[in-house]
């Protein structure tokens, strides 16, 4: 890792607004006025970026994420702090490039390549590869306006990264078109990252920011929440997103970079969350398909209507493995009061792969907890999976073959 | 201004490929394309020989060819067909290329000489077929013709360094564009295009002295239908006046460059 080749301070972004477009011309000679109305949509915003990393930029919509990308992209300009980058910055914002209509696939290609700046001679170079990678075939000769919005980011995203930049910005384009392609600009992105290329990666995706980045950043209304390891945020983003309905937030540093985050109105609460093993006796160690039993007590801290449990299962990188709760199953209970115990015994195999995992719980009053969010917490219970006795295999599941080879 | 230079030199293959790009579109949209940059005129001219010639019965003092009106519409014409195209294309310039400003980090400076370009492309087929209507009609070359690059150069830079406030202008304030529909249909019957100036009386003189379009026109009318070397003079003037309020363009165009795509 050499030095920081993006590194931002106190960065702002201010639209403002005047009674007479006049105030904002004088603005441009020397003559500050007053604006009628002044919208900060990013303030103070402060980090740094070695080569190589890659960033997730999390938030919910208006958090200030597109504009943060556009600021350092440079289509915006600063009002306040700065932004240095050193090397080149490719960025797909938003969906389509601007490409012309009535101009085929190639001519668009060719005219996008120019636009970021590229020679004739590279264009030539670079062009039979855009064709290759965006794989539409006889279409690539054919007016744009006869393509499908996958196809558009087909040739944008072939184009865009036709060549390997020193920063990679990507706006949630990749959640446009079909998933064959989503996988192969995913290959191409972690490429790059293998090369040197800085990600900088904005989704509402938590799967995708989690198995891209290696960092992630929280956007809330503009500021910055939360910079540290992509699954801890991603959990402190759900809370927030959960807390927007309901009441607190807390987030406790369990070391080694881990965070917990629970978040809820604890009228119903997970007391204790543990797992045993066939004979009955606590486990943190489980052998790949051994049976297990998941035992949560939940205690009840005032008279809800309705309550579910929800739990799931997540890798050690936070991707979901297994989820289901009491809904699905309809286990709902009704009509608790205030002191009640509840306990639930969740028996299922463990057929997961070697590895660490996590275990979420939630306990709400429905299937989301979005609304009526009693308790989330993060991190409950964290367990470790080992092949003591199965064949090697590799993977996050367990699927036990049988493989017949037939010699003729 | 030197780094402005520098990006201009970067990007010249890209701008000669938005020109060229330019004309294809206007072939993909319709059946007779770019024709239509020289049909839209010439029908124009059509009109007003029929209206003014036939019905007015214009009639231009010292000339001999019994087309005489004619030449004298198709020179003016060919002059202002080229300074409205620059004018009505660089006003929008910036809002039309809105979503690529916001999208693609690139010299926008491009963009009013891709405008350019472009326009003077279109004025080439327009002067060609001019030029070839006035030998059928028998108003054959003179050395006077010469002065066409000068002429064409001169309406170019007046058109974009006034399109250039205009289009910044017109990014903060839209009515901009609006107000100078009226105000082109307005100045092009204050310029004696499609009638003699002497049918002007007496107080319409100091309109005509402010007016740089009525020396441009007229220039083009001296060169094509008397024969005369342009009113130099004037044409220097306006030149000169023309580089300056471009100065003035470029200087705003950059003040107000940081402020443009937050409000387009």
């Amino acid at each position: 890792m050499s030095g920081a080749v993006l590194q931002v301070e106190g960065l702002g972004k201010a639209f403002r607004e005047y009674r007479m477009e006049w105030q904002r011309m004088l603005g441009w000679f020397g003559s500050q006025q007053k604006p009628k109305s002044e919208s900060w949509v990013l303030r103070n915003i402060g980090f740094k970026v070695s080569a190589g990393e890659s960033v997730g930029i999390v938030g919910q919509n208006g958090a200030g994420k597109s504009t943060l990308l556009k600021l350092v992209t440079g289509t915006l300009r600063p009002t306040e702090g700065s932004i240095r980058v050193a090397g080149r910055i490719a960025a797909i914002l938003e969906l389509g490039m601007g490409f012309n209509p009535d101009l085929t696939g190639r001519q668009n290609a060719r005219y996008t390549a120019g636009l970021m700046g590229m020679s004739p001679d590279q264009i030539d170079a670079v062009i039979p590869a855009v064709e290759e990678f965006a794989e539409i075939g006889a279409y690539f000769d054919e007016p744009i306006r006869t393509y499908s919005s996958g196809m558009q980011m087909r040739v944008a995203f072939s184009v865009v990264t036709a060549v390997r930049p020193e920063i990679l910005i990507v706006d949630e384009a990749l959640s446009v078109g079909d998933a064959y392609f989503s996988h192969k600009s995913i290959a191409r992105i972690r490429q790059f990252r293998e090369e040197g290329t800085t990600l900088l990666f904005v989704s509402h995706d938590a799967g995708a920011i989690q198995s891209l980045c290696d960092r992630a950043i929280l956007l809330d209304r503009g500021r910055l929440l939360m910079d540290g390891a992509p699954h801890g945020v991603m959990d402190y983003y759900n809370a927030l997103i959960a807390e927007r309905e309901n009441a607190t937030v807390e987030v406790h540093d369990l070391g080694a970079g881990a965070m917990q985050t629970i978040s809820g109105t604890r009228e119903a609460v997970v007391e204790s969350i543990s797992l045993f093993n066939g004979k009955g006796e606590p486990v943190e160690f489980v052998n790949v398909g051994d049976a297990v039993e998941m035992r949560i007590r939940a205690a009840i801290h005032g008279d809800i209507p309705r309550l579910v449990l929800g739990y799931m299962i997540k890798d050690h990188l936070g991707q979901a493995v297994f989820g289901t709760n009491t809904y699905h199953t309809r286990q709902m209970l009704e009509h608790l009061r205030d002191g009640q115990i509840v306990e639930y015994r969740i028996a299922f195999p463990m057929n997961f792969g070697p590895g660490s995992y996590s275990i979420s719980t939630a306990l709400c009053s429905s299937d989301t907890h979005l609304v009526n969010n009693y308790e989330w917490r993060d991190l409950a219970l964290v367990f470790t999976v080992a092949n003591q006795n199965r064949d090697f295999f590799v993977g996050n599941a367990w699927v036990p073959p049988r493989i017949e080879v037939l010699q003729r | 201004m030197k780094l402005m230079l520098i990006a201009i030199w970067h990007y010249r293959h890209f701008i000669l490929t938005s020109i060229r790009n330019d004309l294809r579109t206007r072939f993909a949209r319709s059946r007779l394309g770019a024709i239509w940059g020289i049909l839209q005129p010439l029908a124009q001219s059509a009109i007003y020989a029929i209206v003014m010639g036939r019905v007015l019965g214009s009639r231009l003092p010292n000339t001999t060819n019994k087309y005489a009106y004619v030449i004298y519409l198709l020179a003016g014409l060919a002059g202002w067909t080229l300074f409205a195209e620059m004018i009505t294309r660089c006003q929008t310039i910036f809002v039309d290329n809105g979503s690529l400003l916001k999208k693609v980090v690139f010299p926008r400076i491009c963009l009013p000489l891709i405008v350019s370009g472009s326009s003077l492309q279109n004025n080439l087929f327009l002067l060609a077929t001019t030029l070839a209507i006035f030998i059928i009609v028998g108003n054959y070359p003179t050395w006077t013709w010469l002065w066409l690059p000068v002429l064409v150069i001169v309406t170019l830079t007046f058109g974009l360094a006034l399109g250039l406030v205009l289009g910044v202008l017109n990014v903060f304030v839209r009515d901009v564009a609006q107000v100078m529909n009226v105000v082109m249909q307005l100045w092009f019957w204050l310029t004696p295009i499609v009638y003699p100036v002497n049918t002007l009386s007496g107080h319409f003189e100091l309109v005509l002295r402010l007016n740089p379009m009525y020396a441009i026109a007229s220039s083009y009318q001296q060169v094509f239908v008397w024969g005369h070397v342009p009113h130099l003079e004037s044409l220097a003037v306006i030149f000169v006046a023309s580089l300056l309020v471009l100065a003035a363009g470029m200087s705003l165009f950059r003040r107000a460059s940081p402020d443009m795509v937050d409000v387009l």
